[in-house]
């Protein structure tokens, strides 16, 4: 019991990005109709925001501290911060300790601005060609933004800890009555998944409650009726790519000290987040999340030994095992709808 | 001639003549001089031309004739690689019997995935493929590792009980792939004047293949099967009302095209007996696409010249460093000379890919027919001008017939 406690946890985190992204993918397609490769290039950037943030707060000067010496008697020069230096030690000490968290708002304006570039200048061009032109543009996209980041940060995965705060386990076994030390979890994991749950929340419900989030819906379903009635239909669409962005971009800000940033992570997500996108159904919202945490948790039960003793391999391929069968068996995916790219 | 229209004809033997000739018009400059690295007339490099030039031929067959965007192209070249490897391990070091097998395993799982990706269409059948292509590397890399050789990659060894041949050679090493006799590593090296020039057995081998692959490329694009698979492209639905099932042509193109993957797979392993799991993964499936589209899809030579392309770019523009832009612009005054260089640095050297993806992305906005499209438009350019002035004189307006 404890060890399948266990998996589904371990399932979360990774389901989370899944889940962010596809929800993404999906909440584009669905507007634009737009299949978008360079939407694993977006959570990178978002990684690569918490990245740059904590490298800007970290920019130090030398100083001479009189109160320690160095061997030869002379005051030691010591790295200080800026930001420690303008707030006092402490709290200065506390913004360089949470930047990860602080790239949170940091990302925001730049995933927005990225998103709305996107749109305007290149992806809008793209709404009459065919699925084929739309995948191939993005792609090339895809590799340009992350030859940039490679040029600018180099090819090696970048350490971006968390805040010393939150590093650490928790021990989740005992809370509902385990032995100590049967179920740990880290800290930062069970951040993750509370955020991307709040994330994918605040999408839903502004959806769901707002009147923008009303008339996107319902372009959604029927774009020319509501260009009809005299709604500029397309700039709420340019908005929602630009939601779309910030939504990929946050979820990677936040991966960050899960796995170490390097320039090719998006891709590699990416692969994986289309495989959920077409298990949960194209143009399903609700369908790209559920796919996403039952792929995230699926992956992990796969990768227990128990599993992989009676089937070797499983834990490598499950996914696209599993995304073969569901297209093969229920061609438009758990929750898709009739006639989405049929 | 051969069945091929004058057009064909000319085209084909134009491609001959470039490959037949590929020694020496690869190499254009002089050993030692300043622009000797741009010589591309080595024989890795020319077989590689060649050996993605087949990759590519067999994709287009595919994506250019029927429009169904393969993303996992490569699990066939590498399962092709994995057979000929085993073939030169079990029975003997000709490339003939390992060439001929790795067609017929990629033919046989190209025939499998095929079947079950064809069910679908559209961003399904490309997410497929991806699947599948993920999944036989994933396989490759862990579970098989026995058959694959796993992370290592499966090597020849010097306990290898080749049937018809020797494990070793009398010198303790492992015997040389060849064709006959004739090893695959062979070369002929002329001098002339400052400039060398080197023919390989192993590129010839591949040139002829090649040729064979480009020819029947040329008869499947003008065959009535042809039709066919470009009716699947334009219209499946009007297809189907006429009465003509859709699903055996596809099916047959997805297979061919396996099989040129695998020949492809196979060349490469007579060349290098060396096969990996990373053949299989998804980015060398995402680089026969731009192959395709950077050449031009859908046209016959447009995929063998994308393959040259990034090939060359891949060995040759890769090599460009800063001290090598420095001395190209030498000439100009110290500060901009820096600036120029700054400025150049990124796109190449390491940063090639950079360079690629731009032109990819280039090349599909504005140009959806590829290196092909735009060497037409040049041409129409220069034969326009005189065709209306042609049009005046007779004085008779009519729209463009150049369209």
């Amino acid at each position: 019991m404890d060890a399948i406690i266990l998996q589904v946890l371990n399932g979360l985190d990774k389901g989370s990005a899944y889940a962010l992204i596809a929800l993404g993918l999906t909440l584009i397609f669905g507007t634009l109709g737009v299949v978008n490769f360079a939407h694993g290039a977006l959570f990178m950037l978002g990684a690569f925001c918490a990245v740059t943030l904590s490298r800007l707060l970290a920019i130090s000067h030398e100083t001479a501290d009189p109160t320690r010496t160095d061997f030869l008697g002379n005051p030691l020069k010591v790295q200080t911060p800026y930001v420690e230096e303008w707030f006092g030690p402490e709290i200065g000490g506390t913004i360089v300790e949470w930047s990860v968290p602080l790239g949170i708002l940091f990302a925001i304006p730049i995933m927005i601005a990225v998103g709305l570039a996107m749109e305007r200048g290149l992806i809008r061009y793209f709404y009459k060609r065919p699925h084929a032109d739309q995948i191939l543009v993005t792609f090339g996209l895809a590799i340009v933004l992350q030859e940039v980041i490679k040029y600018f940060f180099g090819a090696n995965p970048i350490p971006t800890p968390a805040p010393p705060a939150l590093v650490g386990s928790l021990d989740f076994g005992v809370m509902i009555g385990f032995d100590p030390g049967s179920i740990i979890y880290p800290y930062w994991r069970l951040i993750y998944f509370v955020f991307a749950a709040i994330l994918i929340a605040a999408v839903f419900a502004f959806l769901q409650f707002t009147t923008f989030g009303m008339v996107v819906r319902a372009g959604m379903a029927d774009r020319e009726t509501v260009g009809l009635l005299g709604i500029d239909i397309d700039k709420r669409f340019t908005i929602m790519f630009a939601i779309a962005a910030v939504v990929a971009g946050l979820a990677g800000v936040m991966y960050a000290p899960i796995n170490s940033p390097n320039y090719h992570m998006g891709m590699d997500f990416l692969v994986l987040s289309f495989v959920v996108v077409v298990v949960g159904g194209m143009g399903s919202l609700g369908g790209a999340v559920l796919a996403g945490f039952l792929l995230g948790v699926l992956e992990s039960f796969a990768s227990m030994p128990q599993v992989t003793n009676v089937v070797p391999g499983i834990n490598q391929i499950v996914i696209y095992l599993v995304a073969i069968i569901i297209l093969l068996t229920r061609p438009r995916g758990l929750l898709g709808r009739k006639g989405v790219m049929e | 001639m051969l069945g091929l229209n004058k057009k064909d004809t000319s085209l084909f033997l134009i491609v001959v003549a470039l490959t037949v000739f590929a020694p020496f018009i690869l190499n254009p400059f002089p050993v030692g001089s300043d622009l000797a690295q741009f010589n591309a007339g080595y024989p890795d490099l020319m077989q590689r031309f060649l050996i993605f030039g087949i990759f590519a031929i067999g994709f287009n067959i595919l994506f250019g004739l029927t429009g169904y965007l393969s993303f996992g192209h490569a699990a066939f070249l590498g399962v092709g690689s994995y057979a000929g490897v085993w073939m030169m391990k079990l029975l003997t070091m000709n490339v003939v019997p390992a060439i001929l097998v790795s067609v017929v395993v990629a033919g046989l799982f190209s025939l499998l995935v095929g079947w079950i990706s064809l069910r679908r269409s559209g961003i399904y059948f490309s997410i497929l493929t991806l699947a599948f292509a993920q999944m036989s590397f994933a396989l490759a890399y862990s579970v098989l590792t026995p058959i694959t050789g796993g992370e290592t990659g499966l090597q020849l060894s010097l306990s290898d009980p080749r049937v018809f041949g020797v494990s070793a050679t009398p010198q303790g090493s492992i015997p040389l792939t060849n064709f006959f006799g004739l090893e695959m590593r062979d070369s002929a090296e002329l001098a002339l004047g400052g400039w060398l020039f080197t023919f390989n057995a192993g590129y010839y081998l591949c040139a002829v293949l090649m040729l064979a692959a480009f020819y029947v490329a040329i008869r499947i694009f003008r065959s009535p099967f042809g039709m066919m698979l470009k009716a699947v492209k334009s219209n499946q639905q009007r297809m189907q009302y006429t009465g003509l099932n859709p699903k055996p042509y596809t099916l047959a193109a997805f297979v061919i095209s396996g099989m040129y993957a695998g020949l492809a797979g196979g060349l490469m392993v007579s060349m290098d007996p060396l096969a990996g799991a990373e053949r299989m993964f998804w980015t060398a499936s995402g680089e026969v696409v731009l192959m395709t589209i950077l050449g031009g899809a859908g046209t016959l030579i447009g995929p063998v010249l994308g393959a040259g392309f990034i090939k060359y770019m891949e060995n040759i523009v890769s090599k460009i460093n800063e001290g090598i832009l420095h001395t190209w612009f030498g000439f100009l005054p110290d500060g901009l000379e820096d600036f120029v260089v700054a400025v150049f640095y990124p796109f190449v050297g390491k940063g090639w890919h950079l360079t690629l993806g731009i032109m990819f992305m280039l090349v599909v906005i504005f140009l959806p027919g590829g290196i092909v499209e735009g060497g037409q438009r040049i041409a129409r350019l220069f034969r326009r001008r005189p065709a209306r002035a042609h049009e005046r004189s007779v004085g008779a307006p009519s729209s463009s017939a150049a369209e």
